[in-house]
């Protein structure tokens, strides 16, 4: 990664370490040596195996987990709470089953006290995720993908500054997913702002990212990370983005495949 | 479309079961030993026979708007039409209970009158029907209302702190199996008036299942959702109220209605054991009278009331739970 002294990075991410004691007491070591230094309005992906520290590391930077030790610097400010200026997708559930669509998206607005100055950007919003005509629906009404895209709405009505995103889509069939992926785009072309992606998906990081972030479990760590420098929107079929598919996947391989035990006696 | 048969049919038998049973009231002769005295009730002169008849019509025309009124969608009229057979026999019954408890009396009297007997406690003493009922109305409304915030209070309080709730289940889990009329005594000697009494024992009874319920719906708020809340920059305040007491509304709403027939329970035995008024008072009271058309009148008016509660529970439960799957039918 070429890191350019007079880059304007806005978090750096530094030392991370996090340990979990699992259910038999030992120590699980979900993080261990992160560094990770992201530059504003970047798109990041972050793909690995399962148990890697992919949502433990993207909790630590929204605020919601505290590290062992190391530390997040976000615009010279470490990072202790959970701030609206960080918004968080999680995978599903977040939503308020029993506000509309319109409450859940101008729930920030509220708890901010700014919904009387804001009022008119939640019609803006609901039509930015294209959900107008489901303003009134209560969320068991509406499938599950136009429940991820209210939940990325009520982040974004609070103007964060990095948006974070566990495996949104981790739970929608294919074409709802090529729908988000472009909604995603969208926005990230339209306000800049800055992204986080956790996802299982190659073709999903390749199509939206700046830069893929490769972690490896047991300990967590990153273990290298990729530039994607193609035009957008890109072509799923074309011969970069295979290209970049092959590179990631032997780096999977390699990243997935089991050292063999040493025995040393 | 509602077809023009079904209307036919709808009507006819919602109401020609009432009309049939005031036919025969009116042409029926009494054989039995029954004296029909008229009296004088807010501008009317009626007799014990005269008023049932009222009655009837009346739920005739009840039915009659009520069908009107449904002849709007097709699936009001279905679920009138559905209630048909059922007014009808309602018609013949009372039409049978009129034959044998007044006209020929071969029910056992005094302990089982004809509607047209029962009809005359509230011709014979309206007034204090109504001050009963409005007693009990009272109770119930202070007990009930105290109950619901202060189970909701302490569930809140419970269910967000966990050394709130270890050191008050224990407490809640003894009380709450305890019916809260055994308190009479101490709730008697305890409280300043009778009324403040049957209160208390109302609150006790509704606090224990609406506290209990409140705690365990705010408990069983699922962690993702306090997560969303904090990095959409909510506060403890809107953790607990935004948050946490609308995710429990499902449970405070169960909670609610199980206090409900808690409270009716408490409110009617509270009231027999020593209350100077209210609808159980005046069953104790025309029992010791032999005066059981009396105590009919009473619960005739109770299964109204209650009936008329539940029912105004029920609908504010389903408007403030509009957001649940499967709630709306
Ligand atoms: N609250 C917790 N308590 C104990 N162990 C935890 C906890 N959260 C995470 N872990 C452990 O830390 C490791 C990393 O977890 P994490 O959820 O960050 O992985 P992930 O990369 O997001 O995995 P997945 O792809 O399955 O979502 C795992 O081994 C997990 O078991
Ligand atoms: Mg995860």
């Amino acid at each position: 990664m070429a890191e350019d002294k007079n880059e304007d990075y806005i978090l750096t991410i530094d030392n991370l370490r996090r340990v979990y004691k699992d259910d038999d007491g030992a120590d699980v070591e979900a993080l261990e040596d992160v560094n990770l230094k992201v530059r504003r309005g970047e798109f990041i992906s972050i793909i690995g195996a399962s148990g890697c520290g992919k949502t433990t590391l993207l909790r630590t930077i929204a605020g919601l987990d505290k590290p062992d030790s190391g530390s997040i610097v976000m615009d010279d400010h470490e990072i202790k709470k959970p701030d609206p200026e960080r918004g968080y997708v999680f995978q599903q559930g977040g939503l308020f089953n029993w506000l509309t669509v319109k409450q859940n998206i101008a729930y920030g607005l509220k708890t901010r006290k700014v919904y009387k100055s804001k009022k008119q950007d939640v019609p803006k919003y609901i039509e930015l995720v294209g959900l107008k005509g489901f303003e009134d629906s209560y969320p068991y009404q509406i499938s599950g993908g136009m429940a991820q895209r209210v939940a990325i709405a009520r982040t974004l009505i609070n103007d964060p500054r990095i948006l974070l995103l566990d495996e949104p889509m981790g739970a929608l069939d294919s074409f709802t997913r090529a729908d988000i992926q472009d909604k995603l785009r969208e926005i990230h072309k339209l306000n800049g702002i800055t992204m986080i992606l956790v996802t299982h998906d190659i073709d999903e990081a390749i199509y939206l990212s700046d830069r893929i972030v490769i972690m490896t479990p047991r300990p967590g760590k990153i273990s290298n990370i990729f530039e994607v420098k193609m035009e957008h929107p890109r072509q799923r079929g074309g011969v970069d983005f295979l290209e970049m598919r092959r590179k990631l996947l032997k780096e999977f391989d390699l990243a997935t495949a089991q050292p063999e035990p040493e025995y040393n006696i | 479309m509602i077809k023009k048969r079904s209307v036919a049919y709808g009507f006819l038998l919602s109401i020609s079961g009432f009309l049939i049973a005031a036919l025969v009231n009116k042409v029926v002769p009494i054989t039995a030993d029954v004296e029909v005295v008229d009296y004088k009730v807010g501008g009317l002169t009626l007799d014990i026979n005269s008023a049932y008849r009222l009655v009837l019509y009346s739920l005739s025309a009840l039915f009659m708007l009520l069908g009107l009124i449904s002849l709007r969608t097709n699936d009001s009229w279905k679920k009138f039409v559905k209630g048909a057979p059922l007014r009808f026999a309602s018609g013949i019954g009372l039409l049978l209970w009129d034959l044998l408890g007044t006209k020929w009396q071969v029910l056992t009297q005094p302990f089982f009158p004809g509607p047209a007997g029962i009809i005359k406690a509230f011709l014979v003493e309206p007034d204090f029907i109504l001050e009963n009922t409005l007693y009990s109305l009272r109770l119930y409304a202070s007990g009930f209302t105290l109950g619901v915030v202060f189970g909701v209070g302490t569930g809140i309080i419970i269910g967000w702190f966990p050394k709130a709730y270890y050191w008050v289940t224990p407490v809640l889990n003894v009380t709450g199996v305890i019916p809260a009329v055994a308190w009479m005594p101490f709730a008697l000697t305890l409280m300043a008036t009778p009324f403040d009494a049957a209160v208390f024992l109302i609150v006790m009874c509704v606090w224990f299942p609406v506290t209990s319920l409140t705690a365990q719906g705010i408990k069983s708020t699922p962690k993702v959702q306090f997560e969303a809340a904090r990095t959409l920059g909510s506060n403890t305040f809107d953790l607990v109220f935004k948050v946490a007491v609308p995710h429990a509304m499902p449970q405070i709403f169960t909670g609610i209605s199980t206090a409900n027939a808690f409270a009716f329970t408490t409110l009617v035995m509270a009231e027999m054991m020593g209350q100077p008024g209210g609808l159980g008072y005046y069953i104790n009271l025309s029992k010791v009278w032999s005066a059981y058309y009396k105590v009919f009148a009473a619960i005739i008016v109770m299964a109204v009331l209650f009936s008329f509660i539940t029912a105004i529970l029920g609908r504010i439960e389903k408007y403030a739970l509009r957001w649940q799957k499967g709630l709306v039918r």
